[in-house]
């Protein structure tokens, strides 16, 4: 019988522990396809965050770091400087990378150290248990922000692409959504093309991802589906920020 | 080899570079800033790394990934600094990743001073971060043994897979002695197999981790741990011991402060006064049973140290209460002079020689 | 021997230095030596300073409190160190720069015009080695070919083109407190 579709090698057999609807698992595959059609996968060293991919050094097949909360771009670092023919990556959440993490971020752009994040945003801390993130939109009611998040006190959302665009050792920005077929066709294509321009030794890259979490919403994933596009994408527009001119 | 006249922080630098490590993640502050100065010039001229982190923690956790990466590794930085490094020396302990700390101890606590002081002692060794690990600490007294116990460190900290922590001051790390490079790498070094090199390069799949979200699993890696600190306790106590068996009082001190020490016996003995020294090398391990040895007959053991009395604990519990002990003490920047340790150990012993 | 100095006078006269040279040339003759700058906030704009060891004994303490000798080269340091001299020890005095004399009558005290002689020299700036000049003659304990051997370890080989003025300014010290030493003898 002709083998007609086939689990990314990228992936270890490990059943992972994300919550129905989760797009994490979407995610995780987009990465290790890439990796897998790429060649990457003897190759890659991954920094995990904490969060609710705290175990993604579990699923990834490759080798991986499991680094402090919103360090990884920081351990990164030093993978890199140690393995400058490795390709590294970090898979960040946006309590990792929006809060705890934004010194690390924003001067891991800053130096251009050539590896690349996939930061993924779904606007809440998962696995905590659903509390207010910097991400958290307006209105948006979560265990730490029980009558909506207010901005007077809180701030507005806070934009990392857009700020992180505006970094010159930030090769790569690109926003993207995993909500459909067409978005996560999109979702991959991005996810390759900040991959190459890493291996081309041009700086930084980072793919933010649009994510949902049904659970911590209080919604089914069908609604979480729903909310992502009505809500979260006008606040946070898809498309890319910054990338180098060869690779348009 | 011909001596060379080394600032202290340059002379860690060298010993570290000497000792094959080539990566260094730091950050200003002073009285260490000689240290990341140095690495800056000399690191690319080895094919090595450099990088000027936007913070200690985040420095930390550049070793973290240099370190689970397989190569040796450094950091330093003076005691606020090395409090913002907790986080990631807890990381490392966990992770089994060694590593070179220095630090260039400056008073405290807050922002303090920039002049000498020993008030990280506790800090160093028991942990700094959190949860149940110990490091290894090694205070040296002068510019040569800070480039020993550097290169060494280095070794310890391959060979038990730990982080090591050299505990100096801003005098040490500031004053210039002649030092040479000989000390000879060890032969039974572990090969890191358990290092990410690319899963291709390696037998298998590496992961540098200290989570374990099973109860069972993470008590039974502490007491994995514990046993390596028990083996570190067997095999690396490091003392340099003075007259104990004959001593009325013996003083102990470490770092630059048993110098000044060491001082206050000449003075004492020329006066006829019987004085004994215990100087730790290793604060952890703790070398206790120089403690032991100290005759019956001994009127006191007097601990002196840049703080109001960290390393104090450890001579207690050294001594069970077998010896009266006594205690002097400056900090905040203020180096005790010897003649402030005669006086004391006069008025310990009444006169009485 | 165990000589124990202290080197002081404003950021930019080159104590440090001079220390440095002084405790390079005693590592070369193979004596116990250390250097211990001041490293304070008064580095900024105040004074500097530095303590030397050079001893036959291993170096305890590098904090130098009872000096064999002081350099002060201004008189914020005159003011702090002169009462550090121990009995018998010595007091070199910047006469360029001080005024004032010294009070104390148990040590031994020396004047040299060290700007003046490093004017006429034609650098001002190598005060500092006239009165080292004038140290090695007082008290012997370093010969000066080390101080010769040890200006390239300390300055690099590219200041070796400024030994000649250098050796210039040693001599100098050392003649002029030649006269001062019958005296104080």
């Amino acid at each position: 019988m002709a083998i007609v579709f086939e689990k990314t090698k990228g992936l270890t057999d490990k059943p992972t522990h994300y919550c129905p609807g989760c797009t994490h698992g979407i995610i995780h595959r987009l990465v290790a396809e890439v990796m897998e059609e790429m060649d990457l996968l003897d190759n890659a060293i991954g920094v995990a965050p904490v969060g609710c991919s705290v175990l993604a050094y579990e699923y990834f097949n490759v080798d991986m770091h499991e680094a402090a909360h919103g360090r990884a771009p920081a351990v990164a670092t030093g993978i890199k400087r140690v393995h400058p023919e490795n390709f590294v990556f970090t898979y960040q959440g946006d309590g990792d990378l929006a809060s705890i993490g934004t010194a690390e971020i924003v001067h891991a752009a800053h130096r251009g150290e050539k590896f690349t994040t996939i930061f993924v945003n779904n606007a809440i801390y998962g696995m905590t248990g659903g509390q207010m993130a910097p991400t958290t939109l307006i209105g948006q009611k979560t265990t730490t922000s029980p009558y909506g998040r207010d901005e007077a006190t809180t701030g507005k959302p806070i934009k990392m692409s857009e700020l992180l665009a505006t970094i010159d050792g930030a090769a790569f920005v690109e926003r993207v959504a995993v909500n459909n077929p067409a978005n996560i066709r999109k979702a991959k294509k991005a996810i390759k093309e900040a991959f190459k321009v890493q291996l081309e030794g041009k700086g930084f890259g980072i793919v933010e991802v649009l994510s949902t979490c049904p659970t911590n919403w209080g919604l089914t994933p069908v609604e979480a589906m729903k909310w992502l596009e009505k809500d979260m994408m006008p606040y946070y527009p898809l498309g890319n920020f910054r990338k180098p001119e060869e690779v348009e | 080899m011909t001596k060379v006249l080394m600032k202290g922080n340059e002379a860690v630098g060298a010993a570290a570079i000497a000792a094959g490590c080539h990566y260094f993640f730091g950050y200003p502050i002073t009285p260490q800033s000689e240290v990341p100065e140095y690495m800056s010039r000399e690191l690319p001229k080895v094919g090595g790394s450099y990088v000027q982190a936007e913070s200690e923690v985040a420095a930390i956790n550049m070793v973290y990934g240099a370190s689970g990466s397989g190569a040796r590794v450094m950091t330093s930085s003076s005691s606020p600094g090395i409090a913002l490094k907790q986080e990631g020396i807890s990381y490392c302990a966990g992770a089994e990743l060694p590593c070179v700390i220095v630090d260039m101890m400056r008073g405290g606590p807050g922002l303090g001073t920039i002049q000498p002081a020993q008030g990280d002692y506790f800090l160093a060794t028991r942990g700094g971060g959190n949860g149940d690990y110990r490091l290894i600490v090694l205070a040296p007294a002068d510019v040569q043994e800070l480039v020993d116990l550097v290169m060494e460190g280095f070794d310890l900290a391959d060979i038990y897979r730990t982080p090591v922590m050299i505990l100096g001051d801003g005098m040490i790390g500031q004053m210039m002695e002649p030092v040479e490079f000989k000390y000879q790498q060890r032969t039974d070094l572990p090969e890191k197999d358990w290092a990410t090199r690319g899963k291709g390069k390696g037998k298998q799949k590496n992961i540098i981790n200290s989570l374990y979200l099973e109860a069972e699993e993470l008590e039974k890696h502490n007491h994995h741990l514990q046993a390596k600190y028990a083996e570190i306790r067997e095999k690396e106590k490091k003392v340099e011991v003075y007259n104990i068996e004959d001593a009325d009082i013996v003083i102990t001190a470490y770092g630059t402060t048993s110098r000044i020490a060491k001082t206050a016996i000449a003075k004492l003995e020329k006066e006829g006064y019987k004085v004994g020294m215990i100087r730790p090398i290793s604060l952890y391990p703790f070398p206790n049973e120089a403690y032991e040895k100290i005759n019956d007959n001994c009127k006191g053991v007097l601990t002196v140290e840049m703080s109001t009395g960290q390393m104090i604990d450890d001579v207690k519990l050294s001594l069970n209460g077998r010896i009266p002990t006594y205690f002097h003490g400056r900090s905040g920047g203020m180096v005790p002079g010897p003649e402030e340790i005669v006086e004391k150990v006069k008025e310990i012993l009444g006169g009485g020689k | 021997m165990d000589e124990r100095l202290i080197i002081a006078g404003f950021g930019g006269q080159g104590v440090m230095a001079m220390g440095q040279l002084l405790t390079y040339s005693g590592m070369i003759e193979g004596k116990n030596v250390s250097w211990l700058p001041s490293y304070g906030p008064e580095m900024r704009g105040g004074t500097a300073n530095c303590n030397v060891t050079i001893s036959t004994e291993p170096v305890g303490s590098p904090v130098v409190l009872e000096a064999t000798t002081a350099v002060v080269l201004n008189l914020p340091s005159m003011d702090k160190f002169e009462e550090s001299v121990v009995p018998g020890g010595n007091l070199m005095i910047n006469s360029s720069l001080i005024e004032k004399k010294a009070e104390r009558d148990d040590i031994n005290v020396y004047y040299i015009p060290a700007n003046e002689i490093a004017n006429e020299i034609g650098n001002a700036r190598i005060a500092n080695m006239v009165m080292l000049g004038a140290y090695i003659e007082i008290t012997g304990s370093i010969k000066i070919d080390s101080v010769y051997e040890a200006f390239g370890k300390v300055f690099g080989e590219t200041k070796a083109h400024l030994l000649p003025v250098n050796k210039d300014a040693l001599k100098r010290g050392a003649e002029v407190v030649r006269e001062q030493m019958k005296v104080n003898a």
